[in-house]
């Protein structure tokens, strides 16, 4: 290879015609969306979709936006706040994280399947994922799904590609849902709590009618958020004071759930894991964790855990990805076997028969 | 009878007797079936106006059982149907006469309640309904509730991803839906999820459900539960014009109230349930049933500013129910719709999504069309999500009708994907749409499907003929019977 430059294609047809070509080369391509996800350590040509941007159709009254994967995930924060809309799955914005400069996109949001707390309340990624339009590893432009709520028609390949890390398609149109963001929101901070105390304090508001729509514990304090119209929300956060007096709760406008979402209390260095686990089995986790060295935090009630230190958590747990390697060794994704492992294969070859689409990146 | 199915494999056919042998080998003498007076039970579904016997019924009652069948099935190259309770109305279940039927039905075991991270974990023949009775006493419940709740099991609606009316809030299967235990055409058994909050590696749980059987049998799942709402009340707005009522739909949606349900009625529906039920509507041309939950003042408050939205487009009537006896009286009509068309004739129920946006032109072309097709169709359906299910009303018995019904559907479905939106929104392809794929999906975009269906099932065994056009299937399945 003498080519070093990244290849920034600007519609469609052009992706397709880079990937064809790579195919029949069997050149591997680094798929980069905006660049602040996981590295692919393996040395290959970049396709950037950076400058495959651009907003489409966003209908608010149908709450549904098609968009180019490039565009950036501010703009269209911003595009649907105007609007009092949002994408409900809050996706993270992991630069602080990743040490990247780029800007999180849209089709790396969904490439990751990236949620944020509100995942608890209303599903990841994916469940937001309408349709999509994407070029398979021979160059193949195709589609699947659509622009409506409700649709089975045929394989839900939609699923499949959010979260597959362009190791099967590069993304080049995704559909989201939207939906309209609540008037309002409060949260519950429960300072100097330890993880078991804290997994208390989940289980009792996620086991009410409230519709908590975060559930984090961040450096000794645990945070619930309630959201709703205004009425509602005050009848919320009575109702959760009263339930929960016995951890005393405060009461705090503004917390930090930006932050919580971007896990910007794990900035700067060191490995970093992302565990996803039995929401009861975290606190014992996190102990473990702990006494290899390192710092947890919780969120999606207890569901996922981060962990920055330098023990490897798969003896622990073995739903672990690395998301920021700096320095450890081993796969990035937990390692498969058996059928399973077969059928990721399988669906791989199928979507990039010479293996051209961020190449290792998934694998063991 | 306009859709074709392959014709039966003869050495499938020739080896009938060894393969009920070999089913009997593997299982409990009660669990294989090949008694055509018992096996005719299982001819169709819910879709009937399509039927045939299969060679055999299995009825295992676990996992391992499953894999025993797939095992002697996917040596000896026998086709496999997998059935749930058989309420498809696209003929999902619908067998072939070289084939086994695979029900679900002895596979109803509750195996696990965990209220603290919030799922249940069930054997797939247990019915909808019966998992959220199981929840109640814990106070939750399991979200997705198609109408056929009470019969229609966990295995079909994984199948179908089917919905229900309260999936605008809730989501449908797919949302719901954390793991399942899944045996493959070899017999291998694989966990996909589970009570995690995301899978490991691809989303393979993603593709299964909905995939209407295509891909391998699901035996167990993981359920994913919510705490029961305090309570629920349901109002009801008449207008007097379609389009006024998808307009009160899309602001609805737009303000931020997020109802768990908005259902529309329009006009023949109307008038059929009247005479059935006697629910008490308002004579107009379009009803909707909009249900908010919540606290009493909280659903005093979402149902204020639902009014407010309303009362801007002038409705005939905004009724509201004050306690539990009018907010039956609310649903009353609704609940008895398809069975109040079901006495004006027979039907076909139709299942097309479009754009919210859409409805009110959707409506207008689809009396249209029924001018046109000389049939009445009458509409009923979760507006909240363009969710549509135009009944088109014929008579079985008058020759040539079930075909005209069946061209008058298949114009409505083709409307639905030329304004924007699908074929189907929760009744899955089947046979039905199988052979309107092709409006909605390019070549190429089918025959990635089709891929992924080569690399779960190699031999093309499982439910035989659904999904796919035959014409485009026929190499996948011709190199599969290599
Ligand atoms: C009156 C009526 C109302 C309805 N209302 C709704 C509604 O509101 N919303 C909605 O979404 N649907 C509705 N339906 C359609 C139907 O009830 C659903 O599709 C339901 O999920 C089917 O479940 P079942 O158990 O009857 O499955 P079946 O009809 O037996 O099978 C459905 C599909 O699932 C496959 N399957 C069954 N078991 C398995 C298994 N173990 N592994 C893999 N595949 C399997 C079958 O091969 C078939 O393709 C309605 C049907 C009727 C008759």
């Amino acid at each position: 290879m003498t080519v070093a430059l990244d290849l920034a294609p600007t519609s469609e047809a052009e992706v397709s015609e880079i990937l064809a070509d790579c195919h029949a080369r069997r050149t591997p391509l680094r798929i980069a969306g905006g660049g602040t996800r996981i590295e692919n350590p393996f040395l290959a040509e970049t396709l950037s979709l950076s400058r495959l941007s651009g907003v489409v159709t966003y209908s608010p009254g149908e709450m549904t936006l098609i968009a180019r994967p490039g565009t950036p995930l501010p703009e269209v924060r911003q595009m649907l706040a105007a609007e009092g809309q949002a994408l409900a799955f809050e996706p993270p914005d992991l630069r602080g994280v990743l040490g990247g400069n780029g800007t999180p996109t849209l089709g790396g949001v969904v490439a990751a399947n990236a949620s944020g707390p509100r995942r608890l309340l209303t599903g990841a990624c994916r469940d937001h994922l309408l349709g999509v339009r994407f070029v398979d590893g021979r160059g193949r432009v195709l589609k699947n799904g659509g622009r409506v709520m409700k649709n089975v028609t045929g394989l839900d390949l939609s699923k499949l590609l959010a979260g597959s890390h362009g190791t099967l398609a590069v993304l080049t149109e995704v559909v989201l849902k939207t939906l309209p963001l609540s008037p309002a929101r409060t949260t519950l901070v429960f300072p100097g709590v330890t993880e078991t105390t804290a997994l208390r304090i989940f289980t009792a508001a996620l086991s009410t009618p409230f519709e908590v729509s975060g559930a984090a514990h961040v450096g000794g304090t645990a945070y619930l958020r309630v959201e709703g119209l205004e009425g509602q929300l005050a009848y919320r956060r009575d109702r959760l004071l009263a339930l929960l007096a016995d951890w005393q709760p405060q009461v705090m406008e503004g917390a930090p759930w930006d932050a919580i979402r971007d896990v910007a209390h794990f900035a700067g260095g060191g490995p970093l894991w992302r565990i996803l686990c039995k929401p009861t089995d975290a606190p014992s986790l996190c102990q473990g964790l702990r006494a290899m060295g390192g710092d947890c935090s919780l969120d999606w009630g207890g569901g996922l855990i981060w962990y920055r230190g330098p023990g490897n958590p798969r003896g622990l747990a073995p739903h672990a990805t690395l998301v920021r390697r700096d320095g450890a060794t081993g796969p990035a994704f937990p390692p498969l076997t058996g059928a399973v492992a077969r059928l990721h294969d399988g669906l791989r070859r199928t979507f990039d028969p010479a293996g051209i689409l961020n190449p290792g990146l998934m694998d063991a | 009878m306009s859709i074709a199915m392959p014709a039966p494999d003869p050495r499938v056919l020739a080896q009938a007797s060894q393969i009920v042998a070999a089913l009997r080998a593997v299982l409990p003498p009660d669990a294989v079936i090949d008694d055509p007076r018992e096996t005719c039970a299982y001819e169709c579904d819910a879709l009937t106006a399509y039927r045939c016997p299969p060679l055999a019924v299995v009825l295992p009652r676990s996992t391992e059982e499953v894999a025993a069948v797939m095992r002697v099935c996917g040596d000896m190259g026998v086709p496999v149907v997998p059935r749930g309770a058989g309420t498809s109305l696209a003929g999902g279940a619908l067998p072939t006469a070289d084939c086994v039927i695979l029900g679900t039905m002895r596979l109803c075991q509750v195996l696990e309640v965990d209220t603290d991270n919030r799922f249940i974990r069930v054997q797939t023949g247990v019915t909808n309904l019966s998992v959220s009775a199981e929840l109640e006493p814990h106070g939750f419940f399991y979200a997705p509730d198609p109408s056929s709740q009470l019969a229609c099991t966990i295995a079909g609606n994984i199948a179908m991803n089917s919905g229900g009316a309260h999936c605008l809030k809730y989501g449908v299967t797919t949302n719901n839906l954390l793991g399942a235990t899944v045996v493959l055409t070899t017999g291998e058994v694989v966990e996909l999820g589970g009570p995690e909050m995301g899978p490991m590696g691809l989303d393979l749980l993603g593709i299964l459900c909905g995939s209407e059987g295509q891909l391998g049998v699901v035996t167990e799942a993981v359920l994913r539960i919510l705490p029961r709402p305090e309570g629920a009340r349901p109002v009801l707005i008449g207008f007097d014009s379609a389009e006024t009522a998808g307009e009160c739909v899309a602001r609805i949606i737009r303000s931020g109230v997020l109802p768990v349900a908005i259902e529309y009625m329009d006009e023949p529906c109307l008038r059929a349930v009247e005479a059935f039920a006697k629910a008490g509507y308002p004579d107009c041309p379009a009803v909707l049933i909009v249900e908010v939950e919540g606290s009493r003042a909280e659903i005093d408050d979402q149902i204020a500013r639902i009014r407010a939205i309303a009362d801007a487009l002038h409705p005939v009537e905004f009724r509201e129910s004050r306690n539990a006896d009018e907010a039956l009286a609310i649903w009353k009509g609704r609940k008895s719709a398809f069975g109040a068309m079901g006495r004006l004739g027979d039907y076909i129920c139709l299942d097309g999504t479009v754009p919210v946006g859409q409805l009110p032109h959707t409506l207008r072309r689809i009396g249209e069309l029924s001018r046109q097709h000389g049939l009445e169709v009458a509409n009923v359906f979760h507006a909240g999500d363009g969710n549509m299910h135009p009944l088109i009303l014929f008579d079985a018995n008058k020759p040539g009708d079930l075909a005209r019904a069946e061209a008058f559907g298949a114009d409505i479905l083709r409307l639905c994907v030329a304004v924007g939106g699908c074929l189907t929104g929760e009744h899955g392809v089947g046979v039905e749409k199988r052979d309107l794929m092709g409006d909605q999906y390019a070549p190429g975009d089918l025959a990635i499907q089709m891929q992924v269906k080569d690399v779960f099932d190699p031999q093309w065994l499982l439910n035989p003929a659904k999904v796919f056009p035959l014409e485009a299937s026929a190499a996948h399945r011709a190199r599969a019977a290599e």
